[in-house]
């Protein structure tokens, strides 16, 4: 197709996108332990984020959740060995088991290791790992810091505080380093505990002088501006945006509570949030602020919802009608299915991977010298 | 009535804790489109002038203000410096510390977004701004990665697209490199020129502004503030430039401002020192005090040498590229260069505690060089090479006896709670006997007192307590990194005679400072740096003398010829030594 999405130039697609799409394939590989769907499902993860992320710092990022998913598979395994429920007919492992007393049923430490056990093991690992990559591509994909620009008016002021907050840590370490540093100069090669005061008053006291000087920027350039807001209005919005978190909270408690009543589940936390939301409209409307080049909300971002919307829908579906499919057949033990209709909801996953406006790929700007040399002196 | 830009009414100040008002009874307005320069020594309200004009003083400072300030007819009695966002905009020394987002663009629109400015106007203003300050291909690069010059001129285009009509700087250029302070100069004399921006300055170093100022404010240590033409205030200022300060030696009126001023005004005065070389016999010339000349003198008895000395710094950076030096007892010499040529690297380096990936660096130990009557008489300080110590195989200790570094931030060294304790530790840490840093400390700064926090100290103060600190330990080579920075002229005066004196007695000073000025009055040789190589070495007055960028202003004013100082042309005419 050669629509308005494939022809249209480099630019970064809604980061809130990026995580609507995400959040779908995590839903979607939730419902399944069919390692063949599993492993489609990271296919098309890691696909779109390398087809689709930036040059930035977090875009590589992405490794380090395959790490983490490595990491979870095999400590589910190791978990199960030591001390899972261990079933199944195909002897892999013969252990000695310790007899545990009966209120430890749950727990069997040690014993005969079986394939199949171990399988369902490794599977509900993988699972979890492939959930885990799915979120890791949403932080590789989406900038976070647009994320929080994309905040309601109403938030704006705690967005900037968190980006404040990630941009003073390299700033610490930096006055850290160079205090270290100093030190030498005046022959105190203290180590350990006994050097904590030397370093840890130049520090504060740098980065105390630092704050407050950006406190006294940001406020001269305007940070915090409010209108005038009239009493009653305050008193709505107030009351609005209290009364939707209360409604969420007792919704939430609903669905998770079988025994309530239907009405305190799934409708009172719909409730709930629509009101939170206007709260927040209500109290974003008096923020005087406005935000530079937003990201545009446009097709690209529908689409990129709407894989990811349509994975989920598939696969959850197919597990209400048919949910042997998805499933590993573990007694016996057989090769696992290979069913259309899943496969073809992960497959239209991958779509943003090619639908989606290519990221923008900064000019290789040579990196002024001087300053970077400047920098690494200071520190 | 149209309104004043700025207008001061019966205004006194006093900070919290402070025993009397900052500032008295100041009355001052400046006119719309005006440029006013304030100067004043540290510590005398020139912050806390500017603070009160953008209303962070009381609203964030805390304190007491009586008065009123007006900036366009709002008093900052009830607004809040978010209040006059789009009114005046503030540019602080450090722009570093200002930025709150992480590229260009975003920052020049972060002001516009607070104050809710519609999007399309916002995109407007950040292409002007971009080109207006002439950043355009910097707009989407990292804060971080930009140069000095660059993030100052950001820090002003991030206040500039709100459209203030009023622009407040405090000390602008005191963190940049010659070129560096020129670009920003250029981009403020731009917006008062071209945009009638009132623009109001507070600088240390006079001679940078003073050509482009409409007034001038000069705030006293009493808190009292005087305000008029340049011309007018400079004959008795107690802050002037070097062609301020010759023209009043001269008896020019009126006062010359600029190097183009001084310079047709000096046309008698040229003839009358060219007069004083021709009569004068070589023998003559060397005893008139031209000490800059000493770097002719065949030196011996180096007392560090370096030789090949690079550093490279993580990702690839080479800050210093194959660096030979050689110091000599006795000898004052400036290291220049643009910020990020290496300085910084270099002195680490040469003292033993920074990264140096190859080179070697070689010192004289004092022990070794016991004056021996035949180098005492060639005025070195013997020792030979074979005596010599790689300071980077000692202990921190003792390489702080051979080599002492006050670093950039000297303030960083300074961990107790009092100046005493601070003393006691250098002698406790330096093996001498006790009193002995105590003692420099009266010696180089009569007046701090042992039981004050050293963080209440001024920036001289502090100088001069670590100074002593280091000297505590009794170095042969002292290495200062932009020890300048901050300093007011009268504290920067006796940094350059204590520096004179140091090195009279024997010791090696290595100063890296963007001062010219400063260098002038100093050093006795300099070494100029660019990208981690030395570009000219050799004495002052031929270095400095042969480009413009550091050139000292009597030296464009007076040359060809080799005054550099005020007290050098006085030294030539009347036959003192300087």
């Amino acid at each position: 197709m050669t629509g308005p999405m494939t022809s249209s130039l480099p630019r970064a697609v809604h980061p809130a996108a990026w995580w609507g799409w995400a959040i779908g394939m995590a839903v979607a590989a939730s419902t399944t332990t069919n390692p063949v769907l599993l492993l489609l499902a990271l296919c098309v993860v890691a696909l779109v984020v390398a087809a689709r992320r930036g040059t930035s710092p977090w875009a590589r990022a992405f490794r380090l959740y395959l790490w983490l998913g490595l990491a979870i598979v095999v400590v589910r395994v190791v978990l199960h060995v030591l001390v899972g429920l261990k079933f199944g007919e195909i002897v892999v492992l013969r252990l000695p088991e310790v007899t545990l007393p009966s209120w430890a049923a749950g727990i069997q430490v040690g014993g005969t290791v079986y394939l199949e056990g171990l399988l369902a093991a490794a599977l509900a690992g993988l699972r979890l790992a492939v959930m885990i990559a799915c979120i890791g591509a949403a932080n590789a994909l989406a900038n976070p810091k647009r994320l929080l620009r994309a905040l309601p008016g109403a938030l704006h002021e705690i967005g900037s505080a968190v980006v404040v907050s990630v941009s003073v840590a390299p700033q610490l370490a930096e006055s850290v380093q160079r205090v270290l540093r100093a030190r030498q100069l005046r022959g105190d090669t203290t180590r350990g505990l006994r050097a904590v005061p030397t370093v840890a008053l130049p520090v504060l006291e740098d980065t105390l002088e630092r704050s407050l000087l950006l406190a006294a920027a940001m406020d001269s350039r305007g940070y915090g501006r409010t209108e005038h807001v009239p009493r009653g209005h305050r008193l709505v919005t107030g009351a609005v945006t209290l009364g939707g978190l209360l409604a969420s909270a007792v919704g939430i408690y609903g669905v998770l509570d079988a025994t309530t009543p239907a009405m305190m589940g799934t409708p009172t936390l719909l409730a709930g949030l629509a009101l939170s939301g206007l709260g927040l409209w209500l109290g974003g409307r008096h923020v005087p602020r406005t935000t530079y080049r937003p990201d545009p909300w446009r097709g690209a971002e529908w689409l990129t919802v709407g894989c990811g919307v349509f994975a989920a829908a598939t696969l959850v579906t197919v597990s209400r009608m048919t949910p042997e499919l998805l499933v590993m057949p573990l007694t016996p033990l057989a090769v696992p299915p290979l069913p259309l209709a899943p496969v073809v909801g992960l497959l239209v996953g991958a779509l943003p991977a090619y639908l989606t406006p290519a990221p923008l790929r900064p000019a290789a700007r040579v990196a002024h010298r001087g300053a970077r040399d400047r920098v690494v002196v200071r520190g | 009535m149209a309104d004043h830009a700025i207008s001061l009414e019966r205004v006194s100040v006093t900070l919290p804790g402070a025993d009397g008002p900052v500032l008295r009874e100041v009355d001052l307005t400046v006119e719309e489109g005006e440029l006013a320069l304030v100067v004043g020594r540290t510590g005398s309200g020139k912050s806390t002038l500017l603070g009160a004009m953008c209303a962070r003083v009381p609203h964030f400072t805390g304190g007491v203000l009586t008065g009123h300030v007006l900036l366009h007819g709002r008093d900052t009695r009830d607004h809040r410096p978010r209040d006059l966002a789009d009114v005046v905009g503030v540019v602080g020394q450090d722009p570093v510390a200002g930025f709150v987002t992480d590229t260009v663009e975003e920052e020049l629109a972060y002001g516009m977004e607070q104050l809710g400015l519609p999007g399309t106007t916002m995109r407007k203003r950040v292409e002007e701004t971009l080109d207006l300050l002439g950043i355009a291909e910097l707009r989407d690069a990292p804060l971080r990665d930009l140069s000095g010059g660059q993030q100052q001129r950001v820090a002003i285009g991030s206040v500039l697209t709100a459209h203030p009509r009023v622009l407040l700087l405090d000390e602008p250029t005191s963190a940049l490199d010659p070129t560096g302070a020129e670009e920003v100069l250029a981009t403020i004399t731009r917006l008062v020129h071209d945009l009638a921006v009132t623009v109001v300055v507070a600088e240390h170093r006079v001679e940078r502004v003073l050509h482009y100022a409409d007034r001038v404010v000069h705030v006293s240590r009493d808190g009292s503030v005087s305000s008029g033409t340049p011309a007018g205030l400079m004959v008795e200022s107690d802050i002037t430039s070097p062609v301020v300060e010759l023209g009043r030696y001269a008896g020019w009126a009126p006062l010359p401002l600029s190097v183009r001023d001084a310079r047709r005004a000096a046309r008698d005065l040229r003839a009358d020192l060219l007069g004083t070389l021709e009569r004068s016999s070589p023998a003559d010339r060397s005893a008139s005090g031209e000490r800059r000349r000493r770097g002719h003198v065949a030196r011996q008895g180096g007392v560090l040498s370096a030789r090949g000395v690079v550093v490279r710094h993580p990702g690839d950076v080479v800050a210093v590229a194959g660096v030979d030096l050689d110091l000599f007892p006795g000898e004052v010499t400036a290291v220049m260069g643009r910020n990020g040529s290496g300085k910084s690297s270099l002195l680490w380096a040469l003292q033993g505690s920074g990264t140096m990936s190859s080179g070697t660096v070689r010192v004289v130990p004092p022990a070794t060089r016991a004056p021996t009557p035949e180098t005492a008489a060639s005025g070195g300080t013997g020792g030979t090479a074979s005596d010599s110590v790689d300071p980077r195989v000692l202990g921190a200790a003792e390489r702080r006896a051979l080599v002492g570094l006050v670093p950039q931030s000297a303030a960083d060294l300074l961990y107790l709670d009092t100046v005493g304790a601070e003393c006691h530790q250098a002698d406790r840490e330096s093996g001498r006997l006790s009193g002995t840093c105590a003692d420099l400390l009266v010696e180089i700064a009569p007046g701090v007192l042992a039981d004050h926090h050293p963080r209440d100290l001024s920036e001289g103060q502090q100088l001069a307590l670590v100074l002593a600190v280091q000297l505590t330990a009794d170095p042969p080579v002292l290495l200062l990194d932009e020890p300048t920075r901050g300093l007011d002229p009268t504290a920067k005066a006796a940094l350059s005679r204590l520096l004179r004196d140091l090195a009279a007695r024997g010791r090696s000073i290595v100063v890296s400072t963007h001062d010219v000025e400063f260098v002038a009055e100093c050093s006795d040789r300099v070494v100029v740096l660019a990208a981690g190589e030395v570009v000219a070495d050799g004495p002052t007055a031929e270095v400095v003398t042969s480009s413009p960028a550091f050139a000292p202003q009597v030296s464009k004013v007076t040359g060809p010829g080799p005054w550099l100082t005020v007290a050098d042309v006085r030294a030539a005419l009347e036959g003192v030594p300087a």
